[in-house]
């Protein structure tokens, strides 16, 4: 018998039990839209992350931190470390190391107390330069933002964010040209930082920028950097600008054997790859939880089929009698479990996109996040072939069973 | 040589370490073009013995030849392709497919054979006409009379035009009226030249054929020929 007619006789005996029909294919149907309702908005939610990533720092920089990259958990303290210091960043503005720099900029950081009157907010300290403006994409929305007199003079001012603002200054119109104190100093707001809103690596609104040189002397007390965050040029030098500072600062730290670096360099590409890996993990996870329910879905065609098998016994033995042999009779009952998981699977991919298409315009319009609906045509192309599987494995079984009946015992059968 | 060739045959049913024989040693021989009834009362071995030659089991011992060959000489899928072109059953229980249609049903062994899916339907409604159903070849088989189930049995026993058809009690499910219809049917077939063997317990029935083998006990108790057929064909 050819295939196209076993197609035909499957799908006969799928129309004659309809409503069965439809209600085994339900299994399959939710368990294929969870998933890729599951996908969508894992799709969604990197997309998300990684267009603030994005928005927020600039493809092109790159952050040196001291230590080497954590390989364990005792790794982690070297970030303490005080290796990054001012020689290390003169030799990176040399353009015979580096040629591909265009910014270097220090960063230290810690917690402290800033007051303003009887108002005290615990806020995080960045010493930063001018160049952070460019780097993070923040502006001083009142007032200015840092220069490089600033940096070299070591002056006492300060750029706040606006949750620090609201917090100090719920009283007052104007914070700029106010004074705060911070570790019993006095610090002069110059600029007030637009509000960037929630999700970034840096909560900008809870922030106190002050000249780094500043900070490193009067607030923290140290001599060397947290960080160094460099910007290439173009986004093409990334990969040859991370390996140039790889070998500027091992000439300038006497590092011979890269195992033993004291600090380690990621790209933009670098963080965003693993903030990547990471949903895709996350995702991955979920989705194997959805696919559970597929398992469930596929234990229901089985023994749906199984069923179907005993009630068409006769018919078995009669198609037997008159000349199907045990392929034609497998295959048919195989493609029908397989026309049902199949059915299931595009439903539910057409169910799973317009779920994940309605949720996106919620989280758009109602809850008003920057969310894009993304439709994940991998996962449906995976859906459609998982369902396809669940058909053949759960139906294997009881088209075995079927195409093993004897004509005489199936023809008896009452 | 004969159509259908039956050496000291026997059937063994084994279950469970018991041995209960049901053909204990039958020969016979049918020729083509013949009308042969195989009667007997129930558990003489008769409905084991159209198994056997339809090629549905297997005999335990002895010799069974269809056309010159055993069962042994063919493979799963050639027995398939036997029963599917060369031989065509009718059931006491018609073994339709209910919900398809007259067509439908009587098309399904074209479906398994190698003709070409274009001719199907001439073939399906010369079957068809020959029952004499042609008016009712779009109904779904369960809104039909007994009667004409049967007669749709028959156009889908005679599609693939076999060699031989075997007839197991194809009257039994039936009230005599329709009964009597059904054996001048087959009796019409085996005028226009089919080999019939008829399968039955009812002497009237037997006596449409040519030649009655009496079965008892899994042995041939007589093998004669009918002295007055009830025929209604007029040669």
């Amino acid at each position: 018998m050819k295939f196209k007619n076993i197609f035909k006789t499957s799908f006969e005996g799928l129309r004659v039990n309809k409503s069965r029909s439809a209600l085994t294919v339900l299994g399959i149907v939710i368990g294929i839209t969870s998933i890729i309702l599951i996908a969508a908005l894992g799709q969604g939610a990197q997309n998300l992350i990684l267009g603030q990533i994005q928005g927020q720092v600039g493809s092109k920089v790159i952050e040196i931190a001291p230590g080497r990259q954590p390989k364990g958990p005792t790794d982690i303290m070297s970030i303490f470390s005080d290796s990054l210091k001012q020689k290390d960043v003169d030799a990176l503005a040399q353009k015979s190391n580096a040629p591909h720099i265009t910014t270097i900029m220090p960063l230290v950081f810690g917690s402290e107390s800033v007051a303003f009157g009887s108002e005290t907010y615990q806020a995080t300290i960045y010493g930063m330069t001018d160049a952070a403006e460019k780097l993070y994409n923040v502006s001083s929305g009142q007032g200015r933002f840092l220069t490089e007199d600033d940096v070299k003079s070591y002056a006492d001012v300060v750029v706040i964010g606006s949750g620090v603002k609201e917090e100090l200054f719920e009283n007052y119109n104007e914070a700029v040209g106010q004074k705060i104190k911070i570790k019993g100093r006095n610090f002069k707001v110059i600029g007030v930082l637009d509000t960037k809103g929630q999700g970034m690596l840096i909560g900008f609104d809870e922030v106190v920028i002050m000249p780094y040189t500043t900070a490193q002397r009067y607030i923290l007390g140290i001599k060397h950097f947290q960080h160094l965050i460099v910007e290439a040029d173009t986004e093409e030098n990334i990969i040859r600008t991370v390996e140039d500072i790889e070998i500027t600062l091992r000439n300038s730290h006497n590092i011979t054997d890269p195992e033993k670096d004291d600090f380690n360099v990621t790209s933009q590409a670098d963080a965003m790859e693993m903030v990547s890996t990471i949903t895709d993990i996350l995702t991955m996870f979920l989705v194997a939880v959805a696919a559970i329910s597929l398992i469930v879905g596929g234990i229901g065609i089985m023994n749906i089929m199984l069923v179907s098998v005993t009630e068409r016994t006769r018919e078995i033995g009669l198609r037997k009698a008159i000349g199907a042999t045990d392929s034609d009779i497998l295959f048919q009952f195989l493609f029908e479990a397989i026309a049902l998981t199949v059915t299931g699977g595009i439903i539910g991919i057409a169910l799973g996109a317009i779920f994940s298409l309605a949720a996106a315009i919620i989280l758009t319009s109602v809850l008003a996040m920057d969310w894009s609906f993304a439709f994940p045509v991998s996962a449906a192309i995976i859906g459609f072939c998982v369902a396809a599987f669940v058909g053949l494995v759960f139906g294997i079984y009881p088209a075995r069973k079927a195409s093993r009946k004897h004509p005489i015992e199936a023809l008896r059968y009452e | 040589m004969p159509i259908i060739a039956v050496k000291n045959l026997e059937k063994i049913y084994y279950n469970e370490d018991v041995e209960t024989p049901s053909l204990r040693g039958v020969s016979f021989d049918i020729n083509a073009g013949e009308f042969v009834a195989i009667m007997g009362p129930s558990g003489s071995g008769k409905s084991t013995l159209l198994h056997i030659l339809g090629f549905l089991d297997r005999h335990t011992r002895g010799e069974y030849r269809f056309e010159g060959k055993t069962i042994d000489d063919y493979s799963k899928e050639e027995i398939a392709k036997v029963r599917n072109e060369k031989m065509g059953f009718i059931f006491q229980s018609f073994n339709l497919l209910r919900r398809a249609t007259v067509f439908e049903n009587v098309k399904l062994p074209l479906m398994y054979s190698g003709k070409k899916e274009p001719e199907w339907n001439d073939i399906a409604m010369r079957a068809i006409e020959k029952v004499g159903l042609g008016h009712r070849i779009n109904h779904q088989s369960s809104q039909l009379s007994g009667g004409e189930q049967q007669r749709v049995a028959i156009a889908r026993a005679i599609v693939n035009n076999p060699s031989i058809v075997f007839a197991d009690e194809p009257t039994g499910n039936l009230d005599s009226k329709s009964g009597g219809q059904i054996m001048e049917l087959i009796d019409s077939l085996h005028e226009s030249g089919n080999t019939i063997v008829l399968i039955t317990h009812e002497t009237y029935t037997a006596e449409y054929s040519q030649r009655i083998i009496r079965l008892k006990d899994g042995l041939i108790e007589k093998d004669e020929k009918v002295a007055s057929r009830h025929h209604t064909f007029i040669k």
